[in-house]
């Protein structure tokens, strides 16, 4: 084909590698996140369809889920966004030790977060196998404590990798800010999940 | 480093002494170990589309066993419970093992070339979905064969695929095997999504993209948002039959009806995420084969765009005989009316595609007529069957039967027999023989009408689906005969079809990059492409660039290490180099690992926990980055 | 075409009412077809062409007339869309209505793979429960009640009117207006398990007269055998599995897992439609359910010929 092209520009200068939109790796993350929030709408979705079934929610003479661990959970998850953010912009300042600081105080708070997930569980008042209710808040703590457990060990590979040298790779800085976008997204769709666990069980009639 | 201080051969470097140069970069190491490893797109899109020839062979020869036992009526030939797999294995293979993984390998291989790129993005991840799909599919037929194959219809209806009715294995292995190829279709939705918005030729703006890209990019963001659906079911389904949990149970306030809500929330978008690539088909080979673009170019990405939308909004008419409250029923009646409006003017801009151009009557052009007049007809029913008083009439009847294979194969598998005669030359360097093609063709387009148009009156004549047998006396003897007659040839108009392929191979005419003078640039490349597709990047200024005057080319990427351009999302103006991922192992081990752990969480729950230390592994062995070497300096053309 | 089990039969409300909306919809959508082959046609073989293509070097060009013809197709297709959608709603509400204010309360549970069929009479002495069978009197509206014992199951009498599904934990309803006589056959329309094919429904729309003897008739508890033989297929059935799961009123046979079978010999068909009734399919179905009816809920008990002859007999007393 090539015998004889035609060349309009030279592409050496372009870079290689980029934050956000820019890089590839930013659209993965984007469209997985799409998928995880189109099975949580489903999934919740699921759950205002089995309550439509009940006349109380809980279904008598179940008690909604005590509070103490859930709210304990959201508290944490919620300020663990301030150490995220501050990766994130530690990455894309392309500042290496605030980023493996930063990278360990996020692996030991995910550590505690699948702590205090164990004692929610335990909490929640309801087995699975008891009703469709006790079924489907089972199913949403289920599905969200798979994403926090695939992102806590995404971090702790990622603090791996940023103390070797490979660290020191512009593209693992892309890696690390995208972390921190999806570790946004886990703890954004927590609080739908909180609210339908402990609050509306006790707000509906 | 800015580009003055690189090494660099070219622009000097050309020629054969450039193509050996990428070629070393680009290949893959010989042998089984890389044959497992590859990443090439290419390679992946050939090993989608023969395994998924592989099943529609499987899935055509129950076909035949369903119409040898309904030719005649009250038989006994197949028994009623074999006859209950039969067909469940056979819907089951077509939806989830042929027409969507089929999609995808055309589109796995194609889109890349048509792009102007030289890879997909996340190479390894679209290694890893084929081979899910295959475990998948292995997962399906095996249990088959072994006689523990699901036997509760493709869409598995609770209660009776549940714990109390669908005893054995059987539903645990449909269900699981909805997850394998649900993994497989959202990573392949995601590659490819990526690489339509990122990797667009220098110049190739979203509204100078194939009619394919544009078609392909609203399917995969489908999948993305109507698979999770089925994966959702499917995993609660799992999860009522293995754990106890009581979703579907409505002793203790499940509901069966939640299955069919969130079965069909996947399911009709589904019908469209085969029909879209179908439409993308029927826009590339008519512009071809007519000589010029679409007509319309921007109204058929909007129509485009609108199935895409409204395929969300008709679910429900899967369930009008449910008894849901009948005022609501008028909106879904609405909304799936509404979908001929985009599909008409689809319709009506190829036609008057043809009418401003000059047909040539090729194979490939020979589907896309045969599309349009049998197309057309299973729309039409489909209108029928939206109208609420009229599909509690047909649904559930041999109707339906007849309108879903008119809409299917009339509407997706006819523009696939084109697109594959149509690419086949760029995929083989050989051309597929004219006069087989034509033979095979006409039988197909003959026999098909002879096969299912006989069923919308079996169906009217109250013939349900789903029986293994039928009274003789209520009118349904002829229309089955015919349908039993008819199938058998289809069946060898598929096999004159596939000895084509295979005769062509090696007897068929050297085809030459660009055989039938088309417009796209995917006919910029040899036939077939290199592993690094173009030696250049190709720049575009028009939708149709070898139409439009001599071709421009980019230099500059790297070739001794694996590296592509992305360009911005609308315009495609050049935005960064990015490095392709090296064959790696660990995608197919990570796939491995994957079966492991699914089919042995079938028969104990404690297998997810203890699957994933290997499955964890794999993945991080896959996403570890290579060990960087220091000295080398990047090489650039 | 208007057999005993087919849409075009017509002989419900609702059926007729289908026929015409059919029939609309049918007109409507081949007049769409003929226009789009007729383009077709014309587009692939129009004689004096001016090409706008790659080779005349104007392929780019899209002239005003095709633009002008596409806002009329789409004007024109939205037309048809329009009156089809108005047409089916209009339908719907019309059936909606001629059934209402029922005179007759049915309920029929699906079961795997049979119909058990209940009338619900004015007090539990005239309330009626029978199997497989539908007996309609003809030109009064009929609400039934639609339940499900196990899987979804659909109700579906095409000669009268559409389908209705049975979905365990829920309770759907349909209305019929049967408006002619004659005798039709119903069979289930959702797959439901082995033998979703033999579920069958034989369904009687009979004139008022005829519908109230066979209502009465029904009432009646089972006669007490007098022949011989009879009596000692009696006491096999009263004794032995036979009235573990069936129902024979006015006999200690009083379970309802299986059909009820007070009345079985007066009906048209054994085991949901799976065998005419007459003495020989009887004798087959007695003899070995398994071999006519695969995955039937009924064992095959292995009776000897004796007492075989015995069951037969008592069971033809079953008028």
């Amino acid at each position: 084909m090539s015998d004889a092209p035609t060349f309009e520009r030279d592409l050496a200068d372009v870079p290689t590698s980029a934050f956000g939109s820019r890089s590839l790796t930013w659209w993965g993350v984007i469209a997985f996140m799409a998928i995880e929030a189109t099975g949580f709408a489903l999934a919740i979705g699921a759950y205002f369809f089995l309550m439509a079934h009940e006349h109380s929610w809980p279904p008598e003479p179940w008690l909604p889920p005590d509070l103490l661990a859930g709210t304990l959970f959201t508290t944490l998850i919620v300020l663990s966004e301030v150490p995220n953010t501050l990766a994130k912009h530690a990455a894309e300042k392309h500042d290496l030790p605030a980023v493996r600081r930063l990278l360990i105080v996020m692996a030991v708070i995910g550590a505690v977060l699948l702590v205090l997930r164990g004692f929610e569980f335990n909490s929640l008042n309801v087995r699975w196998t008891d009703n469709a209710y006790g079924s489907v808040i089972w199913l949403l703590l289920f599905l969200h404590t798979t994403h926090i457990a695939t992102d806590w060990a995404d971090t702790l590979v990622l603090a791996a990798l940023m103390h070797t040298r490979e660290g020191e790779e512009a593209r693992r800085f892309t890696d690390t800010s995208e972390n921190s976008l999806y570790w946004r997204f886990v703890w954004l769709t927590w609080l739908p999940i909180y609210l339908l666990l402990y609050w509306l069980p006790r707000w509906a009639p | 480093m800015s580009a003055a201080e690189l090494a660099r051969d070219g622009p000097t470097l050309h020629g054969p002494e450039l193509a050996a140069r990428l070629e070393r970069s680009w290949s893959r190491d010989p042998g089984l170990l890389g044959w497992l490893a590859t990443v090439d797109h290419k390679e992946i899109g050939r090993r989608y589309l023969v395994t998924a020839f592989v099943f529609l062979a499987l899935a055509g020869v129950l076909a035949l066993a369903m119409r040898v036992q309904l030719a005649r009526p009250d038989q006994n030939i197949i028994g009623a419970a074999r006859y209950n797999e039969i067909f469940t294995m056979h819907g089951t293979t077509m939806m989830f093992l042929f027409a969507v993984p089929v999609m995808d390998a055309v589109a796995i291989y194609l889109i890349p070339l048509m792009l102007g790129t030289r890879a997909t993005s996340f190479a390894r991840l679209n290694a890893f979905s084929y081979y899910v799909y295959l475990a998948g599919g292995m997962l399906l037929w095996i249990a088959f064969v072994l006689n523990v194959g699901p036997d509760v219809g493709w869409f598995a209806y609770v209660p009776l695929s549940g714990p109390e009715y669908g005893v054995g294995k059987r539903a645990d292995i449909w269900a699981q095997m909805v997850t394998f190829t649900e993994v497989a279709a959202l990573s392949v939705a995601v590659v490819l999504t990526a690489t339509i918005l990122k990797q667009r030729a220098p110049g190739m703006s979203l509204d100078r993209m194939p009619l394919f890209a544009w078609a392909i990019l609203v399917t995969s963001l489908m999948v993305i948002f109507s698979m999770p659906s089925v994966a959702l079911a499917s995993g609660m389904l799992l999860s009522d039959r293995l754990v106890g949990t009581q979703f579907y149970n409505p002793t203790e306030n499940g509901d069966a009806l939640l299955w069919q809500h969130l079965f069909w929330f996947f399911g009709h978008p589904e019908v469209y995420i085969i029909f879209l690539p179908a439409v993308g088909f029927v826009s590339e080979i008519t512009a071809t084969f007519c000589r010029r673009p679409v007509f319309a170019y921007p109204v058929m990405v909007m129509a485009v765009v609108a199935i895409g939308l409204l395929a969300f909004g008709l679910w429900v008419h899967h369930m009008f005989a449910t008894g849901l409250p009948r005022v609501g029923y008028s909106f879904y009646t609405a909304a799936s009316m509404a979908v001929a409006i985009p599909t008409g003017i689809q319709i009506f801009c190829w036609i008057t595609t043809m009418w401003l151009g000059r047909p040539r009557f090729d194979v490939p052009f020979l589907y896309v007529v045969a599309f349009i007049v049998t197309f057309v007809i299973g729309g039409l029913t489909g209108v029928m069957v939206a109208s609420v008083p009229l599909d509690l009439q047909l649904h559930d009847s041999y109707f339906i039967v007849a309108h879903f294979h008119y809409v299917l194969i009339g509407g997706a598998v006819f523009p696939l027999l084109g697109a594959i005669t149509y690419w086949y030359p760029k995929v083989t360097g050989r051309l597929m023989s004219e006069r087989l093609g034509k033979l095979s063709f006409w039988l197909l387009f003959g026999s098909f009408q002879l096969t299912f148009f006989p069923m919308h009156l079996s169906g009217m004549l109250g013939m349900p689906r789903r029986v293994y047998t039928y009274p003789a006396g209520l009118g349904l003897e002829l229309p089955n005969f015919l349908s039993s007659i008819g199938a058998f040839i289809v069946a060898l108009a598929f096999v004159l079809f596939i000895a084509n392929v295979f005769l062509s191979l090696r007897r068929g005419a050297i085809a030459g990059p660009n055989p039938w003078k088309a417009g796209g640039l995917e006919w910029a490349t040899s036939s077939p492409p290199p592993p690094y597709n173009f030696a250049h990047v190709p720049s575009v200024g028009s939708a149709t660039p070898l139409w439009d005057g001599p071709l421009k080319w980019m230099s500059g990427l790297r070739v001794d290490e694996k590296e592509m351009l992305l360009t911005t999302v609308v315009s495609a103006r050049p935005d960064l180099r990015e490095p392709v991922p090296e064959p790696s192992i660990w995608p197919f081990i990570s796939a491995l690992a994957l079966t492991v752990m699914f089919v042995s969480s079938i028969f104990s729950p404690w297998a997810v926990l203890f699957g994933l230390v290997p499955l964890g592994v794999a993945l991080i062995a896959w996403f570890w980055p290579k060990q960087l070497e220091p000295t080398a300096e990047p090489v650039i053309e | 075409m208007n057999t005993v089990q087919s849409v075009f039969g017509g002989q419900g409300a609702e059926g007729a009412q289908f026929l015409s909306l059919m029939t609309l919809f049918t007109v409507v959508t081949t007049i769409i077809y003929l226009l789009v082959l007729a383009y077709l046609a014309l587009a692939l073989w129009r004689r004096r062409r001016t090409e706008h293509t790659v080779e005349s070097g104007d392929h780019a060009a899209e002239p005003p007339p095709q633009r002008t013809a596409l806002i009329g197709w789409v004007a024109l297709v939205n037309t048809g869309l329009i009156v089809l959608t108005v047409a089916s709603f209009l339908t719907d509400r019309a059936m909606a209505r001629t059934a209402s204010s029922p005179a007759l309360e049915i309920e029929i549970i699906g079961h795997q793979w049979w119909w058990d069929v209940k009338y619900t009479g004015a007090d539990p002495s005239q309330s009626l429960e029978t199997a497989n069978e539908l007996h309609l009197p003809v030109g009064v509206p009929a609400h039934i009640t639609l339940k499900s014992a196990d899987v979804i199951h659909s109700f579906w009498v095409p000669n009268l009117a559409g389908k209705q599904d049975l979905i365990p934990g829920r309770q759907t309803d349909i209305s019929i207006k049967p408006t002619r006589t004659g005798l039709f056959r119903s069979q289930c329309a959702e797959f439901c398990g082995v033998q979703h094919t033999h579920m069958a429904l034989d369904v009687t729309v009979e004139n008022r007269a005829d519908f109230l003897r066979w209502y009465r008739a029904g009432l009646q508890p089972a006669k007490a055998p007098t022949a011989p033989l009879a009596k000692a297929g009696y006491a096999y059935v009263m004794t032995r599995q036979c009235a573990m799961c069936h129902n024979i009123t006015g006999t200690e046979a009083g379970s309802h897992f299986g059909p009820d079978l007070t009345h079985l010999a007066s009906r048209r068909s054994i085991a949901a439609g799976t065998l005419p009734m007459n003495r020989g399919n009887l004798y087959g179905w007695v003899a070995d359910p398994q071999a006519n009816k695969p995955g039937s809920k009924m064992p095959t008990l292995g009776l000897e010929p004796n007492e075989l002859h015995a069951v037969v007999a008592y069971l033809e007393t079953l008028k």
